[in-house]
């Protein structure tokens, strides 16, 4: 059971300016139903520029109708540059606070804020739309995004960042790359120090190296695949040559920008050896004996 | 307010004949069954009876009755002893929709070398048992899969199965926690080697559990240091919740036809008018093998923790497998595998009755749910009307 302040329930129970206000100067969308949630935000400007009315429309769960009610609160009488000023923290402060894993409904209501004020201002983008690069594809943020949430709420460990944009969320493959983001922005701030990488020996026996290749797989990889009903396996290492097969839905995964055996691999120097190489053993791959469907 | 309780796949209302009959062994009967004074001596009888009792129910011996915590301990205790006595099999096979207390522990071998086989299910929920038998080999040491879903209510073939796994001799597990005391098992005439069942689903207390093994299985002793269950499992017994599980499923023995009458009557009631009346709503699994008390219906457009907290200002207690009830951002590992779209997986409800709901219950919650999905779905953007 959520701890959702009485402020909350209370916009829950009886949202204020739900629908869609007729004729609307400004539209915003944002979130998709395979998300999870997703806000419909409209307004109307009076004669003076400020906003006269606000309605809105969401999917999702108690919080997110929540924010979604407070933020037509909170605009209402604003001019457009009065409300571009409102961040997340804003609303979920208006809210009296939200759960930590929740607070990706209060920047969902900020995304929907921008892109309606966008849509008034440049007749385009009526929808929220990325910029910058994918980091997370689970959840299609990207790393502008993460940064905004980074610095707009101070956020200084990866379990953060996702409760607040969704990113890492998924199969977790992205986290590396959030971890680098924060360290970008929050520099010594970063509350959780990198752990050093693993000790490791001058040189290597052979049984030691594929011992901490399997380990590596083991701890840093396969969590991820798991994660989405995918898998590793170790077939055979050949000197640096790392011989991997994937399974399940990994197999057919295509992600658009980096293969799952770039990923695999830069693990694997990063915990081993900067000299091994990854290739993938398709024959293996069709084996049907670890089939997953 | 009254309180509706439709979350009985969750945990269940502890029977008032078996409180009372725990009541006596806290502050009056507290003696340790192991001592030689008839004090504590007598406890022994006590457990005795219960560990008969729970035999009776499940027909098996009752010295093939291990107590144990509960139901994730029996699953642990299970899928790692039978392990650790076949060292040179290193292959799993267990479903894709099983409980955490399996899954989890698959998952963690899978770190430890094994190599674990998730069976798919198909999109109500069932598996196909030719995949099964493609999947066992020499290398294979234990196959456990649940016998009834949580989420669901789906129940598998389970006997079937075990004759499929042990014919090829190979030790079977099932987590039986969900279909004991809901639906008739007979070990006699079944061939599961390990069933692991929880008291707090069959209205016996939390915190008791029991792991049935088949005589002639090795399994190793997994709690060491005292001649407790047969030296399988050491610690002075829990003797109140042993007690109160016994009488529990005397009780369940007692009620199943009403379970698989009256309580599937409701079930059916309640599914039956919440399809009707609720447009864009579906049913999720098999609706015919399934737990006489269990039904997971999804509601398109909306989401399930919004549902929930509507029902809550009502009274009623459910469940849902959408992401936002679990603190995750992916919903349900069930129903993801049974290939139920993200949207439909979102807004999904589960109600899991018991013989204490009644037709009043049922109606109070048919009147109230249909007005809560369409309130929720004025608020949908993706509904347009």
């Amino acid at each position: 059971m959520w701890d959702y302040s009485d402020k909350l329930k209370d916009h829950f129970f009886n949202p204020r300016n739900v629908g869609e206000v007729e004729n609307p100067d400004g539209v915003g969308e944002v979130g998709s139903l395979a998300c999870g949630d997703a806000l419909k935000l409209t307004f109307k400007l009076d004669g003076k520029g400020r906003i006269e009315d606000a309605k809105f429309k969401t999917f999702g769960c108690a919080s997110a109708i929540a924010t979604s009610s407070v933020l037509t609160e909170m605009i209402k009488g604003k001019t457009l540059d009065e409300a571009a000023k409102i961040t997340n923290k804003d609303i979920a402060n208006y809210l009296g606070g939200l759960p930590e894993q929740k607070m990706h409904c209060s920047v969902m209501g900020r995304e929907a804020l921008e892109a309606a004020i966008e849509n008034y201002r440049t007749g385009g983008r009526k929808k929220h739309e990325l910029e910058g690069n994918i980091v997370c594809t689970c959840f299609g943020v990207t790393d502008k995004e993460i940064e905004r949430v980074v610095r707009e709420n101070n956020l200084t460990t990866v379990e953060e960042v996702t409760n607040y944009c969704k990113a890492g969320g998924g199969c977790g493959g992205c986290k590396g790359q959030i971890e680098k983001l924060i360290e970008k922005i929050q520099g010594d701030r970063v509350k959780q120090p990198i752990p050093p990488s693993p000790r490791k020996p001058a040189k290597l026996t052979n049984i030691q190296k594929i011992q901490l290749i399997q380990q590596t797989i083991n701890e840093q990889i396969r969590p991820a695949l798991r994660a989405d009903g995918g898998n590793i396996e170790l077939i055979d290492v050949d000197g640096n040559k790392v011989i991997v097969a994937f399974r399940g839905m990994c197999a057919q995964c295509q992600l658009a920008e980096f293969t799952m055996k770039d990923v695999v691999e830069a693990k694997l120097r990063e915990f081993v050896s900067q000299d091994l190489y990854v290739e993938e053993d398709k024959d293996s791959a069709q084996q049907p004996h670890n089939h997953r469907g | 307010m009254k309180t509706v309780y439709f979350d009985n796949n969750a945990t269940t209302k502890v029977a008032e004949e078996v409180l009372a009959e725990m009541e006596p062994y806290f502050c009056q009967l507290y003696g340790n069954p192991s001592s030689m004074h008839t004090f504590g001596g007598q406890i022994g009888t006590k457990i005795r009876q219960a560990r008969k009792k729970v035999a009776e129910l499940l027909g098996c011996d009752p010295s093939e009755i291990v107590f144990t915590s509960g139901g994730t301990e029996s699953d642990n205790a299970a899928i790692n002893g039978i392990l650790e006595a076949a060292p040179d099999r290193r292959k799993v096979i267990t479903t894709r929709i099983e409980h955490q207390a399996v899954l989890a522990v698959c998952r963690e071998l899978e770190n430890h070398g094994y190599i674990i086989v998730e069976l798919a299910v198909d999109k109500k929920g069932r598996l196909d048992l030719n995949e099964l038998q493609e999947n066992i080999d020499d290398d294979t040491a234990l196959v456990t899969i649940m016998y009834a879903n949580n989420e669901t209510g789906v129940i598998f073939p389970i006997d079937k199965i075990a004759e499929i796994v042990t014919s090829r001799g190979i030790v079977f597990h099932t987590d039986a926690v969900q279909a004991v005391g809901k639906i008739p098992l007979n070990l006699s005439k079944s061939r599961i080697d390990l069933l692991s069942l929880s008291g707090h689903k069959l209205h016996g207390p939390k915190g008791v559990g029991v792991l049935y093994v088949r005589k002639g299985t090795r399994l190793p002793p997994f709690m060491l240091g005292g001649h407790q269950e047969g030296g399988r499992r050491a610690g002075t017994e829990n003797a109140p919740a042993i007690i109160g599980l016994g009488k529990a499923c005397e009780l369940a023995a007692k009620n199943i036809k009403d379970e698989n009458d009256r309580v599937k009557q409701l079930r059916d009631k309640l599914e039956g008018a919440i399809l009707e009346r609720c447009p864009d709503a579906r049913l999720n699994g098999d609706k015919y093998k399934r737990l006489p008390n269990t039904t997971n219906i999804s509601f398109e457009y909306i989401e399930g923790e919004a549902i929930l907290l509507m029902l809550d200002k009502f009274g009623i207690c459910a469940s849902s497998g959408s992401a936002c009830t679990s603190g995750s951002l992916e919903p349900s590992h069930v129903l993801r595998a049974m290939g139920v779209p993200f949207t439909a997986a979102h807004g999904s409800i589960r109600f899991s009755l018991s013989r204490y709901n009644t037709e009043e219950e049922v109606d109070y919650t048919i009147e109230r749910l249909p007005g809560i999905i369409n309130y929720l779905r004025d608020l949908s953007p993706f509904v347009v009307k």
